[in-house]
Protein backbone atom coordinates (compact mmCIF):
# COMPACT_ATOMS: atom_id res chain seq x y z
CA UNK A 1 0.00 0.00 0.00
CA UNK A 2 3.05 2.44 -0.06
CA UNK A 3 3.18 3.44 -3.28
CA UNK A 4 0.86 5.78 -4.80
CA UNK A 5 -3.15 5.23 -4.40
CA UNK A 6 -4.43 5.75 -7.59
CA UNK A 7 -6.26 2.88 -9.09
CA UNK A 8 -4.71 2.04 -12.80
CA UNK A 9 -7.84 2.96 -14.08
CA UNK A 10 -7.54 6.49 -13.65
CA UNK A 11 -5.24 8.99 -16.02
CA UNK A 12 -4.40 12.09 -13.86
CA UNK A 13 -4.03 15.28 -15.90
CA UNK A 14 -5.63 19.17 -15.38
CA UNK A 15 -8.02 19.22 -18.03
CA UNK A 16 -11.25 21.17 -17.42
CA UNK A 17 -13.05 17.41 -17.78
CA UNK A 18 -10.95 16.25 -14.92
CA UNK A 19 -11.68 19.15 -12.67
CA UNK A 20 -15.46 19.01 -12.88
CA UNK A 21 -16.90 16.98 -9.50
CA UNK A 22 -17.35 13.32 -9.84
CA UNK A 23 -21.01 13.54 -9.37
CA UNK A 24 -21.80 15.48 -12.41
CA UNK A 25 -19.98 13.66 -14.05
CA UNK A 26 -21.48 10.44 -13.04
CA UNK A 27 -25.50 11.63 -13.99
CA UNK A 28 -24.02 13.42 -17.43
CA UNK A 29 -22.54 9.46 -17.91
CA UNK A 30 -26.09 7.79 -16.83
CA UNK A 31 -28.51 10.35 -18.90
CA UNK A 32 -25.93 10.18 -21.75
CA UNK A 33 -25.75 6.21 -22.25
CA UNK A 34 -29.57 6.58 -21.56
CA UNK A 35 -30.35 9.05 -24.57
CA UNK A 36 -28.08 6.59 -26.74
CA UNK A 37 -30.02 3.55 -26.12
CA UNK A 38 -33.31 5.39 -26.76
CA UNK A 39 -32.20 6.39 -30.11
CA UNK A 40 -33.68 5.01 -33.72
CA UNK A 41 -31.47 2.39 -34.86
CA UNK A 42 -31.83 3.55 -38.43
CA UNK A 43 -30.60 6.60 -38.12
CA UNK A 44 -26.92 5.69 -38.35
CA UNK A 45 -25.75 9.53 -38.63
CA UNK A 46 -27.14 9.88 -35.10
CA UNK A 47 -24.48 7.38 -33.31
CA UNK A 48 -21.56 8.87 -35.63
CA UNK A 49 -22.23 12.23 -34.08
CA UNK A 50 -22.50 10.76 -30.54
CA UNK A 51 -19.21 9.41 -31.32
CA UNK A 52 -17.68 12.54 -32.54
CA UNK A 53 -19.26 14.12 -29.08
CA UNK A 54 -17.07 11.31 -27.42
CA UNK A 55 -13.67 12.09 -29.21
CA UNK A 56 -14.73 15.53 -28.21
CA UNK A 57 -14.33 14.66 -24.69
CA UNK A 58 -11.78 12.50 -24.98
CA UNK A 59 -9.78 15.08 -26.49
CA UNK A 60 -9.91 17.65 -24.17
CA UNK A 61 -9.57 15.51 -21.06
CA UNK A 62 -6.39 14.30 -23.15
CA UNK A 63 -7.37 10.95 -22.96
CA UNK A 64 -5.05 8.95 -26.24
CA UNK A 65 -6.88 7.14 -28.36
CA UNK A 66 -4.86 3.90 -27.75
CA UNK A 67 -5.56 3.51 -24.09
CA UNK A 68 -9.39 4.00 -25.00
CA UNK A 69 -8.83 1.37 -27.91
CA UNK A 70 -7.38 -0.98 -25.31
CA UNK A 71 -10.06 -1.17 -23.13
CA UNK A 72 -12.46 -1.44 -25.11
CA UNK A 73 -11.69 -5.33 -25.74
CA UNK A 74 -13.83 -5.84 -22.46
CA UNK A 75 -16.72 -5.61 -25.00
CA UNK A 76 -15.50 -8.73 -27.45
CA UNK A 77 -17.99 -11.42 -26.26
CA UNK A 78 -20.64 -9.05 -27.31
CA UNK A 79 -18.98 -8.50 -30.92
CA UNK A 80 -18.72 -12.39 -31.17
CA UNK A 81 -22.99 -12.57 -30.15
CA UNK A 82 -23.95 -9.96 -32.35
CA UNK A 83 -22.16 -11.41 -35.44
CA UNK A 84 -24.28 -14.36 -34.78
CA UNK A 85 -27.69 -12.54 -34.83
CA UNK A 86 -28.11 -11.97 -38.74
CA UNK A 87 -27.78 -15.60 -38.81
CA UNK A 88 -30.47 -16.24 -36.09
CA UNK A 89 -32.61 -13.68 -36.89
CA UNK A 90 -36.19 -14.26 -39.04
CA UNK A 91 -37.74 -11.71 -41.48
CA UNK A 92 -36.28 -11.12 -45.16
CA UNK A 93 -33.31 -11.87 -46.24
CA UNK A 94 -30.40 -10.24 -48.06
CA UNK A 95 -27.20 -12.29 -49.83
CA UNK A 96 -24.27 -10.71 -48.59
CA UNK A 97 -20.86 -12.58 -50.46
CA UNK A 98 -23.38 -15.46 -50.48
CA UNK A 99 -24.02 -15.32 -47.14
CA UNK A 100 -28.38 -15.31 -46.51
CA UNK A 101 -28.87 -12.61 -44.15
CA UNK A 102 -31.64 -11.76 -42.21
CA UNK A 103 -32.06 -7.89 -42.57
CA UNK A 104 -33.73 -7.00 -39.25
CA UNK A 105 -31.17 -9.46 -37.84
CA UNK A 106 -28.36 -6.73 -39.44
CA UNK A 107 -29.95 -3.96 -37.72
CA UNK A 108 -30.19 -5.65 -34.89
CA UNK A 109 -26.29 -6.53 -34.38
CA UNK A 110 -25.91 -3.11 -35.79
CA UNK A 111 -27.95 -1.52 -32.86
CA UNK A 112 -26.58 -3.92 -30.08
CA UNK A 113 -23.00 -3.10 -31.18
CA UNK A 114 -22.97 0.55 -31.59
CA UNK A 115 -24.83 1.20 -28.01
CA UNK A 116 -22.66 -1.13 -26.32
CA UNK A 117 -19.67 0.72 -27.78
CA UNK A 118 -20.53 3.92 -27.61
CA UNK A 119 -21.80 2.90 -24.07
CA UNK A 120 -18.21 0.99 -23.35
CA UNK A 121 -16.31 3.96 -24.21
CA UNK A 122 -18.70 6.28 -21.75
CA UNK A 123 -17.57 4.39 -19.16
CA UNK A 124 -13.97 4.25 -19.70
CA UNK A 125 -13.47 8.12 -20.11
CA UNK A 126 -15.57 8.08 -16.78
CA UNK A 127 -13.20 5.74 -14.78
CA UNK A 128 -9.81 7.38 -16.42
CA UNK A 129 -10.87 11.38 -15.94
CA UNK A 130 -11.96 10.63 -12.54
CA UNK A 131 -10.46 8.77 -9.66
CA UNK A 132 -12.13 5.60 -7.80
CA UNK A 133 -12.36 7.19 -4.27
CA UNK A 134 -13.92 10.37 -6.03
CA UNK A 135 -16.90 8.71 -7.89
CA UNK A 136 -17.29 6.63 -4.69
CA UNK A 137 -17.99 9.98 -2.87
CA UNK A 138 -19.76 11.33 -6.20
CA UNK A 139 -22.15 8.47 -5.45
CA UNK A 140 -23.03 9.68 -1.67
CA UNK A 141 -23.21 13.07 -2.58
CA UNK A 142 -26.26 11.61 -4.87
CA UNK A 143 -27.41 10.18 -2.15
CA UNK A 144 -26.70 6.44 -3.19
CA UNK A 145 -27.33 4.95 0.78
CA UNK A 146 -24.10 5.45 2.67
CA UNK A 147 -23.83 1.77 3.60
CA UNK A 148 -23.77 0.89 0.07
CA UNK A 149 -21.56 3.14 -0.66
CA UNK A 150 -19.16 2.01 2.38
CA UNK A 151 -19.59 -1.60 1.12
CA UNK A 152 -18.27 -0.54 -2.04
CA UNK A 153 -15.21 1.38 -0.87
CA UNK A 154 -14.19 -1.37 0.98
CA UNK A 155 -14.71 -3.47 -2.26
CA UNK A 156 -12.15 -0.76 -4.61
CA UNK A 157 -9.99 -0.12 -1.89
CA UNK A 158 -9.33 -4.28 -0.99
CA UNK A 159 -10.31 -5.20 -4.42
CA UNK A 160 -6.48 -4.82 -5.38
CA UNK A 161 -5.18 -6.37 -2.06
CA UNK A 162 -7.25 -9.49 -2.27
CA UNK A 163 -6.30 -9.39 -5.84
CA UNK A 164 -2.34 -9.70 -5.14
CA UNK A 165 -3.18 -12.58 -2.25
CA UNK A 166 -4.70 -14.36 -5.21
CA UNK A 167 -1.57 -13.75 -7.33
CA UNK A 168 0.78 -14.99 -4.76
CA UNK A 169 -1.08 -18.29 -4.07
CA UNK A 170 -0.60 -19.03 -8.09
CA UNK A 171 2.66 -18.24 -7.72
CA UNK A 172 2.90 -20.61 -4.64
CA UNK A 173 1.24 -23.36 -6.54
CA UNK A 174 3.39 -22.85 -9.93
CA UNK A 175 6.24 -22.77 -7.48
CA UNK A 176 5.65 -25.86 -6.57
CA UNK A 177 4.97 -27.40 -9.69
CA UNK A 178 1.02 -27.11 -10.22
CA UNK A 179 -0.07 -26.67 -13.83
CA UNK A 180 -3.82 -26.01 -14.12
CA UNK A 181 -4.41 -28.12 -17.03
CA UNK A 182 -7.20 -30.24 -17.41
CA UNK A 183 -10.46 -30.80 -15.12
CA UNK A 184 -7.99 -32.77 -11.98
CA UNK A 185 -6.35 -29.43 -11.00
CA UNK A 186 -10.41 -28.42 -10.17
CA UNK A 187 -9.67 -29.31 -6.76
CA UNK A 188 -6.71 -27.43 -5.52
CA UNK A 189 -7.76 -24.22 -7.53
CA UNK A 190 -11.04 -24.88 -5.47
CA UNK A 191 -8.77 -24.90 -2.06
CA UNK A 192 -7.35 -21.78 -3.38
CA UNK A 193 -10.68 -20.13 -3.69
CA UNK A 194 -11.51 -21.22 0.04
CA UNK A 195 -8.64 -20.52 1.32
CA UNK A 196 -8.56 -16.67 -0.67
CA UNK A 197 -12.27 -17.06 1.22
CA UNK A 198 -11.20 -17.35 4.69
CA UNK A 199 -8.42 -14.92 4.51
CA UNK A 200 -10.37 -12.35 3.00
CA UNK A 201 -12.96 -13.05 5.95
CA UNK A 202 -10.46 -13.04 8.35
CA UNK A 203 -9.27 -9.40 6.90
CA UNK A 204 -12.64 -7.91 7.15
CA UNK A 205 -12.68 -8.58 11.05
CA UNK A 206 -9.71 -7.21 11.39
CA UNK A 207 -10.41 -4.15 9.25
CA UNK A 208 -13.54 -3.84 11.43
CA UNK A 209 -11.64 -4.36 14.65
CA UNK A 210 -9.22 -1.41 13.58
CA UNK A 211 -12.67 0.60 12.76
CA UNK A 212 -13.15 0.70 15.87
CA UNK A 213 -10.35 1.43 17.81
CA UNK A 214 -10.37 4.47 15.27
CA UNK A 215 -13.98 5.52 16.66
CA UNK A 216 -16.05 4.28 13.95
CA UNK A 217 -19.77 4.17 14.95
CA UNK A 218 -21.18 3.16 11.72
CA UNK A 219 -21.33 6.04 9.49
CA UNK A 220 -18.33 7.68 7.97
CA UNK A 221 -18.43 11.66 6.99
CA UNK A 222 -19.69 12.86 4.04
CA UNK A 223 -16.49 14.08 1.94
CA UNK A 224 -16.49 15.96 -1.28
CA UNK A 225 -17.76 19.40 -2.58
CA UNK A 226 -20.73 20.48 -3.74
CA UNK A 227 -21.31 21.01 -7.85
CA UNK A 228 -21.22 23.95 -8.67
CA UNK A 229 -24.23 25.43 -11.01
CA UNK A 230 -20.99 26.28 -13.72
CA UNK A 231 -20.06 22.53 -12.93
CA UNK A 232 -23.63 21.42 -13.95
CA UNK A 233 -24.11 23.17 -16.88
CA UNK A 234 -20.81 21.99 -18.36
CA UNK A 235 -20.86 18.40 -17.35
CA UNK A 236 -24.84 18.70 -18.35
CA UNK A 237 -23.96 19.69 -22.12
CA UNK A 238 -22.96 16.41 -23.21
CA UNK A 239 -26.18 14.35 -22.39
CA UNK A 240 -27.82 18.02 -23.88
CA UNK A 241 -26.21 17.71 -26.97
CA UNK A 242 -26.79 14.28 -27.19
CA UNK A 243 -30.55 14.42 -26.31
CA UNK A 244 -30.82 17.03 -29.34
CA UNK A 245 -29.04 14.43 -31.63
CA UNK A 246 -31.88 12.03 -30.15
CA UNK A 247 -35.06 14.29 -30.45
CA UNK A 248 -33.74 15.26 -34.24
CA UNK A 249 -33.10 11.56 -35.58
CA UNK A 250 -37.15 10.32 -33.68
CA UNK A 251 -38.28 13.46 -35.48
CA UNK A 252 -36.63 12.57 -38.98
CA UNK A 253 -37.58 8.87 -38.86
CA UNK B 1 -23.07 -13.00 -18.86
CA UNK B 2 -23.14 -9.00 -18.16
CA UNK B 3 -26.01 -7.41 -20.51
CA UNK B 4 -24.50 -4.73 -22.71
CA UNK B 5 -25.98 -1.59 -23.30
CA UNK B 6 -28.52 -1.79 -25.89
CA UNK B 7 -29.70 -5.28 -26.13
CA UNK B 8 -32.52 -4.96 -24.03
CA UNK B 9 -34.87 -1.76 -24.43
CA UNK B 10 -34.63 1.44 -22.54
CA UNK B 11 -38.41 0.84 -20.73
CA UNK B 12 -37.66 -2.60 -19.66
CA UNK B 13 -34.46 -1.48 -18.29
CA UNK B 14 -35.48 0.80 -16.20
CA UNK B 15 -38.32 -1.55 -15.11
CA UNK B 16 -35.52 -3.94 -14.20
CA UNK B 17 -33.70 -0.90 -12.55
CA UNK B 18 -36.77 -0.84 -10.30
CA UNK B 19 -36.97 -4.25 -9.37
CA UNK B 20 -33.19 -4.68 -8.86
CA UNK B 21 -33.06 -1.49 -6.08
CA UNK B 22 -36.49 -2.47 -4.50
CA UNK B 23 -34.35 -6.38 -3.96
CA UNK B 24 -31.02 -4.58 -2.92
CA UNK B 25 -33.26 -2.26 -0.46
CA UNK B 26 -34.38 -5.85 0.87
CA UNK B 27 -30.87 -7.24 0.56
CA UNK B 28 -29.34 -4.33 2.40
CA UNK B 29 -31.54 -4.75 5.57
CA UNK B 30 -31.27 -8.27 5.49
CA UNK B 31 -27.39 -8.35 5.53
CA UNK B 32 -27.44 -5.60 8.47
CA UNK B 33 -29.84 -8.84 10.03
CA UNK B 34 -26.54 -11.74 9.00
CA UNK B 35 -23.39 -9.53 9.89
CA UNK B 36 -24.62 -6.40 12.70
CA UNK B 37 -22.73 -3.42 12.60
CA UNK B 38 -19.72 -5.28 10.97
CA UNK B 39 -21.97 -4.70 7.52
CA UNK B 40 -19.70 -2.43 5.36
CA UNK B 41 -16.03 -3.82 6.55
CA UNK B 42 -17.32 -7.40 6.00
CA UNK B 43 -19.79 -7.37 3.08
CA UNK B 44 -16.95 -5.29 1.24
CA UNK B 45 -14.52 -7.46 1.54
CA UNK B 46 -16.64 -10.86 0.73
CA UNK B 47 -17.16 -8.39 -2.42
CA UNK B 48 -13.62 -8.06 -2.98
CA UNK B 49 -13.15 -12.00 -2.54
CA UNK B 50 -16.13 -12.68 -5.37
CA UNK B 51 -14.61 -9.91 -7.90
CA UNK B 52 -11.06 -11.96 -7.25
CA UNK B 53 -13.03 -15.49 -7.89
CA UNK B 54 -14.60 -14.13 -10.63
CA UNK B 55 -11.05 -14.01 -12.22
CA UNK B 56 -9.55 -17.13 -11.16
CA UNK B 57 -9.90 -18.99 -14.48
CA UNK B 58 -10.19 -22.76 -14.24
CA UNK B 59 -9.69 -25.42 -17.17
CA UNK B 60 -13.20 -26.98 -19.02
CA UNK B 61 -12.44 -28.83 -22.16
CA UNK B 62 -10.66 -28.77 -24.97
CA UNK B 63 -8.65 -25.72 -24.17
CA UNK B 64 -11.33 -23.66 -22.97
CA UNK B 65 -11.90 -22.36 -19.09
CA UNK B 66 -14.72 -20.94 -17.48
CA UNK B 67 -14.96 -18.41 -14.42
CA UNK B 68 -16.88 -19.14 -11.42
CA UNK B 69 -20.00 -16.12 -11.13
CA UNK B 70 -19.99 -16.67 -7.02
CA UNK B 71 -23.79 -15.99 -6.00
CA UNK B 72 -24.47 -19.35 -4.79
CA UNK B 73 -20.86 -19.72 -3.18
CA UNK B 74 -21.42 -16.20 -1.38
CA UNK B 75 -25.03 -17.00 -0.07
CA UNK B 76 -24.05 -20.55 1.52
CA UNK B 77 -21.12 -18.97 2.65
CA UNK B 78 -22.13 -15.57 4.68
CA UNK B 79 -25.99 -15.92 3.93
CA UNK B 80 -28.50 -15.37 0.75
CA UNK B 81 -29.03 -11.28 1.95
CA UNK B 82 -24.91 -10.61 1.76
CA UNK B 83 -24.37 -12.65 -0.44
CA UNK B 84 -27.11 -10.97 -3.23
CA UNK B 85 -25.71 -7.92 -2.37
CA UNK B 86 -21.92 -8.63 -2.79
CA UNK B 87 -22.78 -9.68 -6.17
CA UNK B 88 -24.75 -6.58 -6.76
CA UNK B 89 -21.85 -4.52 -5.59
CA UNK B 90 -19.49 -6.50 -7.71
CA UNK B 91 -21.72 -5.81 -10.59
CA UNK B 92 -22.37 -2.27 -9.95
CA UNK B 93 -18.34 -1.99 -10.06
CA UNK B 94 -17.64 -3.53 -12.54
CA UNK B 95 -20.26 -1.42 -14.57
CA UNK B 96 -19.51 1.47 -13.39
CA UNK B 97 -15.63 1.60 -13.31
CA UNK B 98 -14.51 -1.35 -15.66
CA UNK B 99 -17.15 -0.89 -18.33
CA UNK B 100 -17.90 -4.55 -18.08
CA UNK B 101 -21.92 -4.96 -18.76
CA UNK B 102 -23.63 -1.88 -20.01
CA UNK B 103 -24.93 0.49 -17.10
CA UNK B 104 -28.33 1.06 -18.82
CA UNK B 105 -28.73 -2.67 -18.33
CA UNK B 106 -27.19 -2.99 -14.68
CA UNK B 107 -30.93 -3.36 -13.29
CA UNK B 108 -31.12 -6.35 -15.61
CA UNK B 109 -27.60 -7.59 -14.68
CA UNK B 110 -28.53 -7.14 -11.21
CA UNK B 111 -32.06 -8.85 -11.05
CA UNK B 112 -30.15 -11.82 -12.93
CA UNK B 113 -27.51 -12.55 -11.34
CA UNK B 114 -27.49 -11.21 -7.89
CA UNK B 115 -30.83 -11.28 -7.02
CA UNK B 116 -32.70 -14.20 -9.17
CA UNK B 117 -29.12 -16.05 -8.99
CA UNK B 118 -28.42 -15.87 -5.13
CA UNK B 119 -32.56 -16.72 -4.22
CA UNK B 120 -32.57 -19.71 -6.28
CA UNK B 121 -28.99 -20.94 -5.63
CA UNK B 122 -29.67 -20.10 -1.61
CA UNK B 123 -33.33 -21.86 -1.92
CA UNK B 124 -32.11 -24.68 -3.38
CA UNK B 125 -29.53 -25.41 -1.27
CA UNK B 126 -31.82 -24.76 1.77
CA UNK B 127 -34.19 -27.47 0.29
CA UNK B 128 -31.49 -30.33 -0.45
CA UNK B 129 -30.05 -30.10 2.85
CA UNK B 130 -33.16 -30.10 4.73
CA UNK B 131 -33.77 -33.93 2.54
CA UNK B 132 -29.90 -34.86 3.07
CA UNK B 133 -28.44 -36.51 5.90
CA UNK B 134 -27.10 -33.63 8.90
CA UNK B 135 -23.42 -34.40 7.69
CA UNK B 136 -20.49 -32.26 6.04
CA UNK B 137 -21.32 -33.95 2.70
CA UNK B 138 -24.86 -32.83 3.00
CA UNK B 139 -24.32 -29.50 3.17
CA UNK B 140 -20.93 -30.06 0.24
CA UNK B 141 -23.85 -32.30 -2.05
CA UNK B 142 -26.54 -29.57 -1.27
CA UNK B 143 -23.97 -26.36 -2.88
CA UNK B 144 -23.32 -28.68 -5.97
CA UNK B 145 -26.75 -28.61 -6.29
CA UNK B 146 -27.57 -24.74 -5.41
CA UNK B 147 -25.32 -23.89 -7.64
CA UNK B 148 -25.65 -26.01 -10.94
CA UNK B 149 -29.27 -24.38 -10.89
CA UNK B 150 -28.37 -20.87 -9.79
CA UNK B 151 -26.90 -20.41 -13.34
CA UNK B 152 -28.73 -21.56 -15.32
CA UNK B 153 -32.13 -19.80 -13.42
CA UNK B 154 -30.46 -16.19 -13.67
CA UNK B 155 -29.80 -17.11 -17.46
CA UNK B 156 -34.06 -18.19 -17.24
CA UNK B 157 -34.53 -14.52 -15.80
CA UNK B 158 -32.16 -12.96 -19.02
CA UNK B 159 -34.63 -14.68 -21.44
CA UNK B 160 -37.60 -13.13 -19.84
CA UNK B 161 -35.99 -9.53 -20.06
CA UNK B 162 -35.59 -10.60 -23.52
CA UNK B 163 -38.45 -12.11 -24.68
CA UNK B 164 -40.27 -8.65 -22.96
CA UNK B 165 -37.81 -6.14 -24.37
CA UNK B 166 -35.73 -7.98 -26.49
CA UNK B 167 -34.36 -5.43 -29.95
CA UNK B 168 -33.50 -8.00 -31.72
CA UNK B 169 -36.16 -10.39 -33.17
CA UNK B 170 -33.68 -13.58 -32.76
CA UNK B 171 -37.02 -16.17 -31.59
CA UNK B 172 -36.95 -16.13 -28.07
CA UNK B 173 -37.31 -20.01 -28.21
CA UNK B 174 -33.62 -20.14 -30.07
CA UNK B 175 -32.34 -17.18 -27.49
CA UNK B 176 -33.58 -19.74 -24.38
CA UNK B 177 -32.02 -23.36 -26.33
CA UNK B 178 -29.11 -21.28 -26.64
CA UNK B 179 -28.93 -19.67 -23.47
CA UNK B 180 -30.03 -22.45 -21.30
CA UNK B 181 -27.50 -24.64 -23.27
CA UNK B 182 -24.80 -22.76 -22.50
CA UNK B 183 -25.46 -22.05 -18.91
CA UNK B 184 -26.10 -25.83 -18.07
CA UNK B 185 -22.77 -26.58 -18.98
CA UNK B 186 -21.53 -23.83 -17.37
CA UNK B 187 -23.67 -24.79 -14.52
CA UNK B 188 -21.35 -27.91 -13.57
CA UNK B 189 -18.46 -26.25 -13.89
CA UNK B 190 -19.73 -23.95 -10.81
CA UNK B 191 -21.29 -26.59 -9.40
CA UNK B 192 -17.86 -28.49 -8.81
CA UNK B 193 -15.71 -25.92 -7.96
CA UNK B 194 -18.46 -24.35 -6.00
CA UNK B 195 -19.06 -27.60 -3.67
CA UNK B 196 -14.97 -27.95 -3.51
CA UNK B 197 -14.82 -24.44 -2.32
CA UNK B 198 -17.41 -24.91 0.42
CA UNK B 199 -15.94 -28.34 1.59
CA UNK B 200 -12.44 -26.68 1.75
CA UNK B 201 -13.77 -23.73 3.79
CA UNK B 202 -15.68 -26.31 5.75
CA UNK B 203 -12.79 -28.06 6.62
CA UNK B 204 -10.88 -25.43 8.31
CA UNK B 205 -13.04 -23.05 9.76
CA UNK B 206 -16.97 -24.71 9.78
CA UNK B 207 -18.01 -21.73 11.98
CA UNK B 208 -17.82 -19.66 8.95
CA UNK B 209 -19.81 -21.49 6.26
CA UNK B 210 -23.41 -19.63 7.49
CA UNK B 211 -25.19 -22.92 5.62
CA UNK B 212 -23.57 -25.22 7.93
CA UNK B 213 -24.62 -23.76 10.89
CA UNK B 214 -26.73 -26.51 11.39
CA UNK B 215 -24.22 -29.10 12.04
CA UNK B 216 -22.28 -26.89 14.66
CA UNK B 217 -22.58 -28.69 18.32
CA UNK B 218 -23.71 -26.32 21.14
CA UNK B 219 -21.44 -25.80 24.00
CA UNK B 220 -22.67 -27.78 26.82
CA UNK B 221 -21.50 -27.57 30.61
CA UNK B 222 -20.65 -31.00 31.90
CA UNK B 223 -19.89 -30.75 35.60
CA UNK B 224 -17.84 -33.95 37.19
CA UNK B 225 -20.34 -36.68 38.79
CA UNK B 226 -17.65 -37.05 41.60
CA UNK B 227 -20.78 -36.18 44.72
CA UNK B 228 -22.25 -39.16 44.34
CA UNK B 229 -19.67 -41.57 44.57
CA UNK B 230 -18.39 -39.20 47.85
CA UNK B 231 -21.51 -39.68 49.64
CA UNK B 232 -21.48 -43.51 48.91
CA UNK B 233 -17.94 -43.84 50.81
CA UNK B 234 -19.16 -41.74 53.03
CA UNK B 235 -21.79 -44.00 54.58
CA UNK B 236 -19.86 -47.07 54.29
CA UNK B 237 -16.76 -45.62 56.28
CA UNK B 238 -19.55 -44.83 59.48
CA UNK B 239 -20.87 -48.28 58.97
CA UNK B 240 -17.35 -49.92 59.20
Amino acid sequence: MGAGHAHRLYRPAASPVHRLSPQSKLVATVLFVFVVVSTPREAVWAFGLYAVLLAGVAAVARIPAPLVLRRMLVEVPFVLFAVLMPFLSQGERVDVLGLSLSVNGLWAAWNVLAKATLGVVCSILLAATTDLRALLVGLERLHMPQIMVQIMTFMVRYGDVIGDEMDRMRIARESRGFQGRDVRALPVVARSAGALFIRSYERGERVHLAMLSRGYTGTIPLRGEATTAAQWRTALALPAAALLTCITAWVLR
Amino acid sequence: MHVPDGFIDPPVSIAAGVVAVAGLGVCLRGARRELDERTAPLAGLVAAFVFAVQMLNFPVAAGTSGHLLGGALAAILVGPYTGALCVAVVLIVQGLFFADGGLTALGVNVTDMSIVGVVVGYVVFRLVVAVLPKTRFGVVAASAVGAFVAVPAAALMFVVFYAVGGTSDVPVGTVLTAMIGVHLLIGVGEAVITAMTVGSVLAVRPDLVRGARHLQKRLELRTPAAPVGAAHHGSTAQEA
